[in-house]
């Protein structure tokens, strides 16, 4: 039994599946942990789409994929707030409507041109069999983004809490802005290989909504939400071994059994502490 | 007072990017140790002139100078804070009160912003000050309106600027707190700040300002209170937009006394001028506790 359980790291590549996983999700729970907190969330799920045509262009002309990706995601952020600005449409209208374009478009572009690139890898992930490069690309990713978010984190917090307040201390607001979408298009870019473009959209959202749940202080919520995060990321390129590689959904499943633990069990937020207030309420109104 | 104006405005004209030009032309100095109310209808330009104060929106025309300085520099050197106004802030945040106390201090902090002993104590201070040091460990959501606002002037007492401005300080607020926020703010201008206070609230301007600006998209007046605030520039500000209640000749004397009681409002706290005609005097900002004029 116990040799069963030891058995995924005998290979390496499972070895490197597990870490590469935590890294990337400890990267996008970072990331997810102030998306969620303006309504943002949605913008992940674009961004994971919006790149698939610069991926199948850098494999086209043999660049390497985050570059592509990176630029692909660069230029919908901006299309987005193009549209935006020049028009009253709302945000997830536009979101939408860019998203779909370009992910239309990276399909166009691979199925005229069948290349190396597998779509599937793109739109499932396939993390088992990631290539040497591309773990280099991915570990310079996370490792720069977690980085320069630990270097930033406070300066990050108070321009989504107060841009007013973020201004009047002398914060550049813009250029962090486009730090956190640059950050968080490349992280996206990393996740891609991990859990796939349709579900990457969990790896920015879901860590956040959990520890959202168990905690009223940022700090402690980036904490949580990463924790969570790698543990789950790690956890699930594991058991993926025993199901035979549908890691980006066991990944996924794990994070939603971790946000309905906390749904249930939060110490101030859950379901069962809010029972057990009201029950202690009417217990206590009863008697006085 | 001699000194450089702290507050400069210089022909500023700001138009936002739908072309529509929220004000334009205005120009007012203010120097330190002055409480200066901001008023105006809605859609006069008041926020719109906050945001060119803070950088937010580049006039297009004229120019902002903060201390001598231009206003990216004095940002940097933290000279003002900024008490938002309650809509724009996200109350599920998660955050403490006393987390967003300790944010005004980050002007103050290293790039890592982690706050030394000082910084600490300057946060207790200030928490201490606006009476909020039992709610500390709150979060932001679950306090009523007054506290929530006291939690922002907590923050502006922490960052230490010496220009301190304030959108609409007093929606939502009831009177006592409204009080207490009047009065931190006289302690404020008795050591040397410059505060700017956008309201509505026309009654209570008499009570806590020295100086008024009227605007609406342009300036209509500004200066002292005394003879600024009068009934005819508050005419011009508001247009037809306030009740006008005038008692004179028989419904207020029984003899041919030609002074007369105007009764201004917006349906919050009246604002009341008593006198001749073209010299009447405020009476009743503060509930005509002063008593001039009284017969
Ligand atoms: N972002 C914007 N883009 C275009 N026009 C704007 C924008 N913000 C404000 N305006 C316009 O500028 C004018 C002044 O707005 P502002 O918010 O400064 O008014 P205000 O005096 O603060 O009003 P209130 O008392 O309602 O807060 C208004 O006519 C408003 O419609
Ligand atoms: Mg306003």
């Amino acid at each position: 039994m116990i040799e069963l359980l030891l058995e995924p790291f005998s290979y390496d590549y499972m070895l490197r599946a597990i870490w590469v996983s935590a890294l990337v999700g400890g990267a996008c729970a970072f990331l997810s942990s102030y998306l969620m907190l303006k309504g943002w969330s949605l913008m992940g799920d674009a961004l994971a789409h919006a790149v698939v045509p610069g991926v199948a262009l850098a494999y086209l002309l043999s660049l390497p994929y985050a570059a592509g990706a990176f630029a692909a995601g660069i230029l919908a952020a901006l299309g987005m707030t193009f549209i935006r600005q020049q028009t009253k449409l709302r945000e997830d209208t536009v979101i939408g409507l860019v998203f779909t374009t370009f992910f239309a478009l990276g399909l166009l572009i691979v199925s005229i041109n069948p290349t190396a690139v597998n779509v599937q890898t793109i739109i499932l992930g396939n993390i088992l069999a990631i290539s040497d490069s591309d773990v280099v690309q991915v570990v310079i990713i996370t490792v720069v983004s977690l980085g320069l978010l630990i270097l930033k984190w406070k300066d990050l917090m108070v321009v989504f809490f107060d841009e007013g307040h973020a201004r009047s201390i002398g914060l550049p607001v813009t250029g962090l802005k486009i730090l956190f979408f640059t950050l968080l298009s490349a992280c996206t870019v990393a996740a891609l290989q991990t859990v796939g473009a349709c579900l990457v959209i969990a790896m920015v959202v879901t860590p956040g909504a959990t520890a959202y749940l168990l905690t009223d202080r940022f700090g402690r919520l980036v904490i949580l939400s990463v924790t969570i995060s790698v543990v789950t990321c790690a956890l699930g390129a594991y058991i993926s071994y025993f199901l035979d590689g549908a890691t980006g959904g066991v990944i996924v499943t794990l994070h939603t059994l971790a946000f309905l633990a906390a749904f249930l069990a939060a110490p101030r937020h859950g379901l069962l502490a809010a029972r057990r207030r009201t029950r202690l309420n009417a217990a206590a109104g009863g008697q006085g | 007072m001699s000194a450089a104006p702290l507050i400069a405005v210089n022909n500023v004209t700001v138009t936002y990017p739908n072309g529509h030009t929220a004000i334009s032309d205005i120009s007012f100095d203010l120097r330190a140790g002055t409480i200066c109310g901001l008023v105006g209808v809605n859609g006069s330009g008041k926020s719109t002139l906050f945001k060119a104060i803070m950088g937010f929106v580049r006039p297009a025309r004229g120019g902002i100078r903060l201390d001598g300085m231009d206003v990216r520099q004095a940002l940097k050197s933290n000279l003002v804070a900024y008490v938002p106004q309650s809509e724009e802030v996200d109350w599920n945040f998660p955050v403490l009160v006393e987390d967003v106390v300790m944010m005004g201090r980050y002007g103050h902090m290293n790039m890592l912003r982690i706050p030394s002993a000082e910084d600490r104590r300057k946060v207790d201070e200030a928490l201490a000050r606006v009476g909020m040091s039992e709610y500390r460990k709150r979060q932001i959501g679950e306090l009523s309106g007054g506290q929530k606002k006291r939690v922002f002037l907590a923050r502006a007492l922490a960052q230490e600027g010496k220009i301190i401005l304030l959108d609409e300080p007093f929606t939502g607020v009831d009177v006592k707190t409204e009080a207490a926020i009047i009065d931190l703010m006289r302690q404020l201008r008795d050591e040397g700040c410059l505060m700017l206070v956008s309201t509505h609230n026309l009654g209570s301007v008499p009570d806590f300002c020295d100086e008024v600006v009227l605007i609406n998209r342009i300036l209509l007046a500004a200066g002292p209170m005394q003879t600024t605030f009068t009934e005819g520039n508050l005419a011009r500000a508001f247009g037809g937009m306030l009740r006008h209640i005038r008692l004179e000749g028989g419904a207020l004397h029984d003899d041919a006394d030609p002074r007369r009681v105007t009764v201004i409002t917006d349906d919050e706290r009246p604002l009341v001028f008593y006198g001749q005609s073209e010299e009447q005097k405020i009476v009743a900002g503060n509930g005509a506790k002063e008593g001039r004029g009284e017969k």
